[in-house]
């Protein structure tokens, strides 16, 4: 929708200018209305940078390196808490990807339209319900689930990896990066319908004509001229699960030790946010949770630039192919 | 368009007259955080004195920790923390402390077919628990001390509190004391970097996990064990007796309490001798500035302290807490009417 | 790639069909799952006494919610008061005035940007430069955290929508001698209309059930929400601590209002995507 590069009228300078003050004020008004939120991101950045420095000068970069969390010996690292965002990031990551692709493919080539769109629907509404009722219901749900049959199911089968070893207590990391899967499975789902959608039908009659099967057609046609928007939605699922806090703190069991077993309690750097920022007596204590405020948003920014620039580039490298 | 404009004007007008207005008509609104401990009896005591006089006093259960930081931070009219500061640190903080109940920390646990009391365990076995040192139910550690209970074969959940809290400063200030090798690796603090378990957030939240999870052991305050059926362990004290937590054993803990040769009311009441006494017990305290700005304010927060004084001990000793004695209530008083000013002027005679 | 038999590229044709018919139950069984549990844990909650009471303290039977609905009302009322206009004012910059400029490109990427912002990180900025500085926890300081996710959704789907307008409709109001801004507030945002009112819903909505901003800003509170200068009553971090607490009284509580807050977002969203979907097809 934002390709389109068409003048609006009069939106050239000339055109404003014979036109009367109220709407070069109007203009003005509009503009500095757009510039608070750069504003905000400057003033977010700011305050993590100054309110982290403390930590930072203490600790220097082996704040991001060590994995010791001690408030009595007053020595913080980052590591466990930036090991747990990633690894339930990539457990959601891992089931949601494939698993949202699929339910899209099915909504768009197999689904009668009806049954289509009530799944579309139930998997929308997935997506606005609050992360606070996800982090309920797998405290109270889900994590006695995964007490009694998933993870004893597990250890009894897998448990000769490292990933599945220690005591079911269904609290834990796989609990919460499987909750967050169940939390970015509608995200990817939705968008990857709609870039479905939007492939042109003359690309997918041809796969058929020439004897592609369904999938053959998907997997060669579909997926491939909508990879940009597909990669973009994943981007964003992304994006969600490493920033998620509500549903991550009732689950994750909140340990801020580095172990390899997914059964085991750890946490991530918005659960120990939430949990400790407004308990954090020592202002070393203090700075090092701003530092990893600081961390998180930073990721967040890399991130996002990163699949900014990813699918620019994309979107020029298609535009160069056609 | 216009009807939007205008309803949205009516709408902002209506709003800002009633954020404005209303606290004109609001009574007295004091705000406190911290400690979870005594949070039960708090905020009973808060209701009932809310239904009395209107006055809001406001109290969330953070943690102690966070009382400590968030009155230091003035954004909020007093603290509560169970884990003491020393007097030179209160001052020159700025602060006064003064105890406002004692309550006891129990272990409580969640094994398959045990009630409360009936697990018997040794300060060293309870350690070797927490340290992680002590990981099955039916260790030879542990089913030694209970020959008659049958113990399943199922791994030890520790759980301990996700945030700097007072209970457990005064939990592992007991396991400093009896036993060397926590004293070696771990030591006493609101935060100590356990070697194993799960965190939770708040005394609730550690009751809450603790009934979720099978198989668990974590300690809280007795009100949060009594009140929610989680079953709790019965303690070998320094006299080498098995006590079970009750109101009883906390008093004759509280019994050897010095209050008047205590240094800003720095008191740490576990390990204590007797053979009633409960191992595990310790004050909560109030943290309040020592220089208010707000005579007014100031004068109904500590006026809510001493009706809490006067008239709380029966609620307290119904939610199975110790009050504190009348006598150290009124040093307490003296404490105020010395110390905190407006202006260089007291504010409590 | 290798060639492939008949059969072979046949089986795995099925083999996909087949797997996807249990992964998109997946999604509809999680949904029904929540769903259902909300509901059947939470219906016994929602007596009368729960919309109009305050909270009693635990083991004390009886009390209600109605001081954290109203905190959540209030605050979330403030916080669409707050970001609305900016966001529709903004959103009206990046469409109406040089859509491809380049400070309407930067504009847009920071947007981004701040949508992808975790809100826990809304919450922690807003802490320090409204609570801090104020020495109090207080109602409107979550309600500035609040506003401040809502601005950029407002401002996208704002843009999303007046760009949906014909550009005619611009041309003639113009061209009838009309000043931009008349043109803008009077002829486009009346056609945008339903569009733009859906997208503020959903938005508001989306934040009226965030937990994180509120928890370092408006705090909590025992009592009706009388000045939104103090600690404040909501919603989601009652839930928060009413879930975590052991008090079965306290997690029926907790459950009752999930439903409420959950019956209440899926309603907005469910009609706004009915208008949307409507005003997308006739654009």
């Amino acid at each position: 929708m934002r390709e389109s590069t068409v003048e609006r009228p009069s939106a050239s300078p000339g055109a404003v200018h014979d036109q009367s003050r109220p709407d070069a004020v109007f203009k003005w008004l509009t503009a500095a209305c757009s510039l608070v939120v750069i504003v905000i991101m400057a003033g977010i950045f700011f305050e993590l940078v100054r309110n982290s420095g403390m930590a930072f000068r203490e600790f220097g970069f082996s704040f991001l390196t060590t994995d010791s969390w001690n408030p009595i010996k007053g020595e913080f690292g980052a590591a466990s808490s930036i090991y747990g965002t990633l690894v339930s990031t990539g457990i959601a990551m891992i089931i949601a990807i494939p698993l949202s692709i699929i339910i899209a493919v099915y909504l768009v080539e197999v689904a009668q339209p009806r049954v289509s769109r009530f799944i579309g629907g139930a998997v929308e509404l997935l997506a606005a319900i609050p992360s606070i009722i996800y982090g309920m219901w797998g405290l109270f749900v889900f994590a006695a689930l995964m007490q009694t049959h998933v993870q004893p199911f597990l250890g009894k089968h897998l448990g000769a990896l490292p990933l599945f070893q220690g005591p079911p207590m269904g609290i834990g990391m796989l609990t919460a990066g499987l909750i967050l899967a169940f939390m970015v499975l509608p995200f990817i789902t939705a968008i990857t319908r709609d870039v479905l959608m939007m492939v042109p039908p003359v690309l997918k009659e041809s796969a058929y004509g020439v004897g592609s099967t369904m999938w053959e057609a998907v997997r060669f046609v579909s997926l491939k001229y909508g990879r940009r928007g597909i990669v973009g939605a994943v981007f964003l699922g992304f994006g969600r699960a490493l920033g998620e806090t509500m549903a991550v703190t009732f689950v994750i069991g909140n340990s801020h030790r580095i172990s390899p077993s997914l059964f085991s309690a750890g946490n991530t750097i918005a659960s120990s946010l939430a949990n400790e920022f407004n308990e954090a007596s020592e202002p070393i204590y203090l700075s090092s949770l701003f530092a990893l405020a600081l961390v998180l948003f930073c990721i967040m920014l890399a991130f996002q630039t990163i699949a900014h620039y990813w699918v620019t580039r994309m979107q020029r490298l298609e535009a160069g192919d056609r | 368009m216009q009807k939007f404009i205008k309803i949205a004007v009516i709408l902002t007008i209506a709003a800002a007259i009633a954020a404005t207005s209303i606290p004109t008509l609001a009574a007295t609104s004091l705000s406190g955080a911290g400690a979870t401990f005594p949070e039960p009896i708090y905020a009973v005591w808060m209701y009932k004195y809310n239904q009395l006089t209107g006055v809001r006093v406001d109290y969330q259960g953070i943690g102690s920790s966070g009382g400590i930081r968030q009155i230091k931070a003035g954004t909020v009219d007093f603290g509560g923390s169970d884990a003491p500061m020393k007097g030179p640190k209160v001052r020159e903080a700025g602060l006064i402390q003064f105890p406002m109940v004692v309550g006891g920390v129990v272990p409580v646990c969640n094994v398959q077919g045990l009630e409360a009391g009936q697990l018997k365990l040794t300060p060293e076995v309870l350690a070797g628990v927490f340290s992680g040192e002590i990981n099955y139910w039916n260790e030879e550690a542990i089913t030694s001390l209970n020959p008659g209970l049958a113990l399943p074969n199922e791994p030890i959940t520790v759980v301990h509190r996700a945030e700097g809290s007072g209970t457990t400063w005064i939990f592992t200030n007991y396991l400093d004391k009896v036993s060397p090798s926590w004293h070696e690796s771990i030591g006493t603090g609101k935060v100590v970097p356990w070697p194993v378990g799960v965190g939770a957030k708040g005394n609730p939240g550690v009751a809450n996990y603790v009934q979720r999870v099978n198989g668990s052991i974590g300690y809280v305050e007795y009100a949060y064990a009594v009140q929610n059926n989680v079953p709790h362990v019965s303690l070998e004290n320094q006299a080498g007796e098995y006590v079970q937590p009750s109101i009883a054993s906390f008093k004759a803990a509280a019994a050897n309490a010095d209050w008047a040769s205590a240094d800003g009311y720095y008191l740490v009441l576990t390990d204590q001798p007797g053979d009633e006494s409960w191992p595990i017990v310790g004050a909560t305290f109030i943290l309040v500035h020592a220089d208010q700005s707000d005579a007014g304010k100031a004068e109904e927060m500590l006026k809510f302290f001493d009706w809490c004084y006067k008239h709380g001990a029966e609620m307290a000793v119904e939610k199975d807490y110790v009050p504190i004695p009348k006598n150290v209530a009124d040093m307490v008083r003296q404490t105020w009417a010395d110390e905190i000013r407006v202006d260089g002027t007291a504010v409590w005679k | 790639m290798r060639p492939r038999s008949r059969t072979e590229r046949r089986a795995a044709d099925t083999a996909m069909r087949v797997a996807m018919v249990p992964a998109a139950l997946i999604g509809i069984a999680v949904l029904a799952w929540i769903l259902w549990e909300v509901i059947a844990r939470g219906i016994g909650a929602l007596t009368p006494a729960f919309f109009t009471e305050l909270p009693t303290p635990p083991g004390m039977e009886g009390g209600g919610l109605g001081n954290a609905i109203l905190g959540t009302l209030l605050m979330t009322f403030l916080a669409a008061l707050l970001g609305t206009p900016i966001g529709l004012l903004a959103g009206v910059f990046l469409c109406e005035f040089g859509p491809s400029s380049r400070i309407a490109t930067v504009v847009r990427f920071t947007t981004n940007l701040l949508m992808g912002t975790p809100s826990i990180i809304i919450g922690i900025f807003v802490y320090s430069v409204l609570v801090l500085p104020f020495g109090r926890f207080s109602g409107w300081a979550g309600a500035v955290a609040l506003a401040i996710l809502i601005l950029p959704v407002v401002m996208r789907t704002t843009e999303d929508m007046l760009n949906l307008v014909p550009d005619e409709l611009r041309e003639s109001g113009l061209a009838l001698g009309a000043p931009r801004w008349r043109v803008t507030l009077g002829i486009i945002f009346r056609a945008a209309r339903t569009g733009l009112v859906t997208g503020v819903l959903l938005a508001v909505a989306r934040v009226s059930g965030e937990t994180a901003p509120l928890l370092f800003t408006a705090l909590n509170s025992f009592y009706w929400p009388g000045s939104l200068s103090q600690p404040t009553a909501n919603m989601t971090v009652t839930i928060f601590n009413y879930a975590m607490s052991p008090y079965s009284d306290w997690q029926a509580k907790a459950w009752g209002a999930s439903l409420l807050i959950t019956v209440s977002v899926l309603a907005v969203t469910v009609l706004a995507r009915f208008v949307i979907r409507d005003k997308r097809k006739r654009a």
